[in-house]
């Protein structure tokens, strides 16, 4: 049987984790050790804005630590990633080459949406129980230090998910800037996340029903796993945790800590998580909350997994990103008919031309996606529709893309209506890199193509087929109505798609009778 | 009911000295083979001496620094060394009494004799000594004189001197004192020429010295000499927040041990006056602390006659601990595991089967890793080579040493450096914390993945004690004690505390409030009416903590069979306090070592062993580990160990309310000396074994009547 040992390295803002995994198709994901390491490396760099050389140098010790744990258990593969802390400090790449210089150790940095991805997989890993859940209403409480991500499900997959500025630390602080007598703190706690919460509730919760929270937390989650859950399922009850949240603002710091056997030092944070969980669920009027206990380490794991094709039950996680921009285009009142028309042709497009482009599925799906939402900015301002469509997508998160790769979305969904910037230009307006260019370039000129078929927005044809014949790529459709006004656009629109693949597209009719 | 009245408590050092009492009443029990009594009487005097540098020390120094806290017996540091020096002093008189009158008589009897005063020995004995003294003692002689060139020298610790009064040759009236001390690299006993064959005569070797004492000191006449011992404070505190390297500070603190102040002064009754004065002015020590000894001091010379040849008749009959059932002699440690859990009971079970998992896990292919904590082990340990073999075969081995074991720093040190010589990774202890558990876990690459194997155990990993104390252990595989294992070991190596523990309980964290919880829980099934028992073997009692907890469970209608060997400060069948409590001590062959712990729980019985003992040093201030035994078969053995233990009535000791102690009496009933009887057990058990008749049964078969025996 292959089992692959694989370590997960998390180097956070508080603390340094490694989770060792054994992974093989017959049994899964499985923990074999769990080492951390309190290192405030947030510290640093949300005082001074840089690491400094002293937590540097623990770092890298720790991490050879961890080299030497790695070869005990016989590693052969390993992923070590880098959150807000390294992502937040102005010497980033200093200090990544400095720790790849001192220990071989590569560290990759995660954005924000990347690492609540991450998050959000190793709730995944949970396999069964995770399903269990997401059948229902359900949404997932990710409290991190700054904020808490808010994600929503429907039918198995997520369809919205938001940052919201509550974060443990966050909170701690302002709450230790206003200095409130001990009877104030919980009400004072309450009115900084309400001010927050009312948005999200009006704007993304509205009529949904929740049930069930899922929760993942660096202070309480154990206790609510360890202590609190009850029942097979391994839930707690809105009873039961309202009361544990509850005794924080009542009992003392020692009684608190002696009761939930955690570290003193550890406890007003608690209080904080667990005042965040039971006002989200107020809202929300969730039933029960389950906590997992997994850590970003999980994800790590999961999504390594995945990559290496091992086979495992999974999750898809591409049904929840293409139900996600669903939801987006919902909101900005994009016709869903027009879009699943864009869809349907541009991805017959792309499909019809492998051999030319070159490209795999994961472009497959951006193009999807943009075709999904290619007309929401039309909510904003019918006449710069690709520059607010742009800014729309690039600014509501989904959690399974990249940076990059939600930049790729917005682009091509923006150059179905603007003017095609070239690279110079592009990368002038950011740091992208030439790859990139090119696949925006590719899918632009794919998704103009299926913008021009249907340029009356009528969806004219009933039937679509594209197939390549050597220099030229046939497009047949299928329809009674006339298409003059389409093959007039379409024209014009294919001088792009000329440009970039050096095909000629043709539209061909079949009439119908 | 406040259960923190003092009155409820007993002085641990006061129930320490009451432990002693009870290993000296093994030495004035006429029932036991006479080399047997020797040995217990020299454990009664190395006892005492270790309890002088450590217990009575710390005392002190708590005077001096004016600490006048009480402690949970209602007393200050000062009212308990004014206690303990009267106790003291009466003990030592018994130790005495206990020689002078039992022990030589005895020893007369048969034909055994010691000269006591080297004035006895005949001219042909005397020719004997001098020639011993000239040929090996005068050698190895440092004699030191005091005058005003020459400083009153540094008397090493637990050494034994002779001082003497020196007057010059030329006349002149002037008093000088000199001193010298008795070699400990030669024997402190001397075999003599006997008058006839079958007899032995045996001399100490200050006499021999004392008898030439003039040859040092040729240009002097000796006015007088006379043996002296003294006993310093020898508590280890080190400021370790400023001890950069552990390891060194502890070099320099054994060093400054033999410096210590001195506490107590043994002299022979009758010595000179002007002798004592100097000795009392040079030491600085005070009245009370000098102890006036009719007869030899330092008796622990015994223990060097039992070593004896000759005298077998004279001893117990020697037990050679038995092979365990579950792991016959040649097989693979690994596989047999896998099989179940493993339970061991030394001595009557043999060590080797602990020594062989960590020899066939050095040497074993599919074998990652070794960890394990090293508290005191054997000189020329067979447990240090194989981990050093292992680091060397390319295993990661990682070993905890704790430095800070008492007595033992100088002997530590030397082999925490030979393994990291080797390879292994050395943890030289915690900051703060002596670690103190049993643990070892390999990690093991097999073909379904990582498998862990556990030891786990009540003893230190030391092959020559586990001949001699009682101990029990666990090998197994279990997946969620390995998960657990693991995260010990992370924890040693300074890394965080993991999420939660599976079965393992651990101190200084968790260990305390598992044990309290466990406690309450039988309260309140008492309360409500259901069964409630809890059944306990350990060292010592005395966390206040625990205690009182107990107190509360004994009044809520627990029944709790406490089984102490040493100190303890609970008080059993206190009306309204502790009625339900019932404690026994054995003073045994073997010294009883092991932690069993058993809670009724409901009529579903937990069973645990640990490491810790219920003193706050154990439960505050060490690493500890407390593990479940649940294997039902393996859980009745263990159930089965602590009845017979219960059931002893030679060896066994009952509290009495008053704090007293009072042998069991045995009245009609049957002779019922338990560690015999597990020696017959472990025998039986590995005969049938052999024969096959019972192959693989890992529970031990009580015997019922004594018509098995």
């Amino acid at each position: 049987m292959a089992i692959k040992t694989f370590a997960a390295i998390d180097v956070g803002s508080f603390e340094m984790a490694m989770k060792i995994f054994e992974i093989s198709a017959k049994c899964g994901m499985r923990e074999i050790d769990y080492i951390r390491h309190h290192l405030a490396l947030g510290s640093d760099t949300y005082n001074t804005k840089k690491i400094g050389y002293e937590k540097m140098d623990e770092l890298c010790r720790i991490l050879r630590e961890f080299q030497q744990i790695m070869k005990t258990y016989g590693v052969t593969d390993y992923r070590a990633y880098g959150t807000s802390a390294i992502r937040e400090a102005e010497n980033t790449l200093i200090i990544l080459d400095q720790i790849r210089n001192r220990t071989g150790v590569e560290i990759q940095v995660l954005s924000n949406s990347e690492q609540r991805f991450l998050d959000y997989k190793s709730i995944a890993s949970k396999g069964e129980e995770f399903r269990s859940f997401i059948g229902k209403g359900t949404a997932i409480v990710d409290i991190g230090g700054g904020t808490i991500q808010l994600s929503l499900f429907e039918n198995d997959s997520l369809v919205t998910t938001q940052n919201v500025k509550i974060g443990v630390l966050r909170l701690h602080e302002l709450l230790m800037q206003m200095r409130p007598k001990p009877g104030q703190q919980a009400a004072i706690l309450d009115e900084m996340m309400d001010s927050q919460l009312s948005v999200f509730k009006k704007m993304y919760l509205k009529d949904r029903i929740v049930s069930n929270l899922i929760v993942m937390d660096d202070y309480i989650s154990g206790t609510i796993k360890g202590q609190l859950a009850e029942g097979k399922n391994g839930v707690v009850s809105k009873e039961v945790f309202g009361a544990f949240a509850d005794s924080f603002f009542v009992k003392s710091r020692e009684a608190l800590a002696e009761t939930y056997a955690v570290a003193e030092e550890n406890v007003e944070l608690m209080g904080i998580s667990a005042r965040i969980l039971s006002h989200v669920m107020e809202m929300m009027n969730a039933e029960t909350i389950w906590a997992p206990g997994v850590t970003l380490c999980d994800g790590i794991a999961y999504e390594y997994a995945e990559k290496k094709r091992i086979n495992m039950t999974r999750h898809d996680f591409e049904k929840d990103i293409i139900a996600c921009a669903k939801n987006i285009s919902k909101r900005y009142m994009g016709s869903r008919k027009r879009s699943e028309v864009m869809e349907e042709t541009a991805l017959t497009i792309f499909d019809s031309m492998k051999k030319v482009h070159g490209m795999s599925k994961r472009e497959r799906l951006l193009l999807q996606l943009a075709a999904i939402m290619h007309d929401c900015g039309k909510f904003i301002n019918m006449t710069d529709v690709g520059m607010c469509s742009y800014s729309i997508i690039m600014h509501t998160e989904m959690i399974g893309l990249s940076h990059r790769e939600r930049e790729i979305v917005a682009y091509v969904a923006r150059f179905i209506h603007d003017d095609f910037s070239y690279y110079d230009e592009m990368a002038a307006a950011s740091d992208m890199n030439k790859e990139t260019y090119l696949i925006i370039a590719k899918l632009t000129a794919i998704i103009r193509i299926a913008n021009g078929l249907d340029k009356s927005h009528k969806q004219k044809f009933k039937k679509f087929k594209a197939s390549l014949e050597e220099e030229r790529l046939i497009l047949t459709v299928e329809g009674k109505q006339d298409i003059m006004y389409e093959q007039a656009i379409f024209r014009q629109r294919s001088d792009f798609f000329e440009e970039v693949f050096s095909i000629e597209p043709v539209i061909k009719q079949k009439k119908m009778d | 009911m406040n259960f923190r009245n003092p009155e409820f408590y007993t002085n641990r050092e006061l129930s320490w000295l009451r432990f002693n009492a009870r290993v000296l009443s093994e030495a004035r029990d006429a029932s036991l083979p006479l080399f047997e009594r020797l040995k217990f009487l020299s454990i009664t005097v190395s006892n005492l001496d270790e309890f002088f540098m450590v217990r009575v020390a710390s005392l002190k120094d708590m005077v001096h620094a004016g600490y006048n806290k009480k402690d949970i017996s209602g007393l200050s540091p000062k009212e308990q060394l004014e206690v303990l020096y009267g106790e003291i002093h009466r003990f030592v008189d018994l130790q005495y009494d206990t020689y002078k009158e039992l022990i030589i008589p005895a020893l007369q009897e048969n034909r055994v004799g010691i000269v006591e005063h080297h004035e006895e020995l005949t001219r042909e004995q005397g020719a004997y000594a001098d020639r011993f003294f000239a040929e090996n003692v005068y050698p190895v002689l440092t004699p030191m004189a005091v005058d005003s060139s020459r400083p009153f020298p540094l008397i090493k610790n637990k050494s034994l001197n002779l001082c003497a009064l020196l007057s010059k040759k030329d006349g002149s009236k002037e008093v000088e004192f000199a001193t010298v001390q008795v070699p400990s690299v030669l024997p402190r006993i001397v075999e003599l020429p006997s008058a006839d064959s079958d007899t032995v005569t045996l001399i100490r070797l200050e006499e021999i010295i004392e008898r030439n004492i003039s040859k040092l000191f040729l240009n002097y006449d000796v006015l007088c000499a006379y043996p002296f011992r003294i006993m310093r404070n020898a508590d280890l505190t080190i400021e370790e927040e400023e001890a950069e390297d552990l390891l060194k500070e502890i070099e320099k603190q054994i060093k400054k041990r033999q410096w210590g102040e001195a506490i107590r002064l043994e002299v022979e009754a009758g010595i000179d006056k002007r002798l004592l004065k100097i000795l009392k002015k040079e030491l600085k020590v005070s009245s009370e602390d000098i102890y006036p000894i009719v007869g030899p001091l330092d008796l622990t010379f015994l223990m060097k006659m039992y070593s004896l040849p000759g005298f077998e008749h004279l001893k117990r009959k020697g037990f050679e601990p038995q092979p365990v059932p579950a792991l016959p002699s040649g097989c693979n440690l690994f596989e047999e595991i896998r099989k179940g859990d493993v339970l061991l009971h030394h001595p009557y079970q043999t060590f080797t089967p602990v020594v062989r998992f960590i020899e066939q896990a050095a040497t074993d292919e599919k074998v990652l890793a070794i960890k394990q904590t090293l508290y005191r082990v054997s000189g020329n340990s067979p447990i240090i080579k194989a981990l050093s073999k292992a680091a060397e075969n390319g295993k990661q081995v990682t070993v905890l040493v704790e430095l800070k074991a008492r007595f033992d720093e100088e002997n530590n040190i030397v082999w925490a450096k030979m393994l990291e010589q080797a390879g292994c990774h050395v943890i030289y202890g915690l900051v703060g914390l002596k670690t103190h558990s049993k643990i070892t876990l390999v990690v093991r690459r097999e073909e379904d993945g990582i498998r862990r194997y556990v030891h786990l155990g009540t003893g230190n990993y030391n092959d020559a004690t586990a001949k001699l104390y009682t101990d029990t252990g666990l090998l197994t595989c279990d997946e969620a004690i390995g998960e657990d294992a693991t995260a010990v070991f992370n924890m040693l190596s300074g890394y965080s505390e993991p999420p939660g523990w599976n079965k393992l309980s651990v101190a200084p964290l968790w260990l305390k409030k598992k044990f309290l919880r466990l406690i309450d829980r039988e309260a309140q099934n008492a309360k409500a009416g259901r069964p409630a028992r809890i059944a306990a073997k350990m060292n010592s009692l005395c966390d206040p903590d625990i205690i009182e907890a107990l107190y509360e469970a004994s009044c809520a209608g627990v029944e709790i069979h406490l089984l102490v060997r040493g100190i303890c400060s609970l008080r059993a069948g206190v009306k309204d306090v502790s009625e339900n409590i019932f404690v026994r001590s054995i003073v045994g062959d073997y010294l009883e070592h092991s932690r069993i712990f058993y809670f009724e729980n409901d009529l579903s019985p937990e069973v645990y062993m640990a490491s810790a003992d219920w003193m706050p040093r154990n439960l505050d201030r060490r690493v500890e580990i407390m593990f479940p035994i649940e294997n039902p078969d393996l859980k009745k053995e263990v159930m089965h160990i602590l009845d017979l233990q219960f059931r002893d009535n030679v060896k066994a000791h009952r509290l009495m309310p008053d704090g007293t102690y009072e042998k069991v009496q045995r009245g009609e009933d049957e002779r019922f000396a338990c560690q015999e009887i597990f020696c017959q057990e472990a025998k039986k058990a590995a005969k049938q074994k052999k024969k096959g008749g019972e192959g693989g049964k890992r529970v031990f078969i009580p015997k019922t009547s004594a018509d098995d025996i």
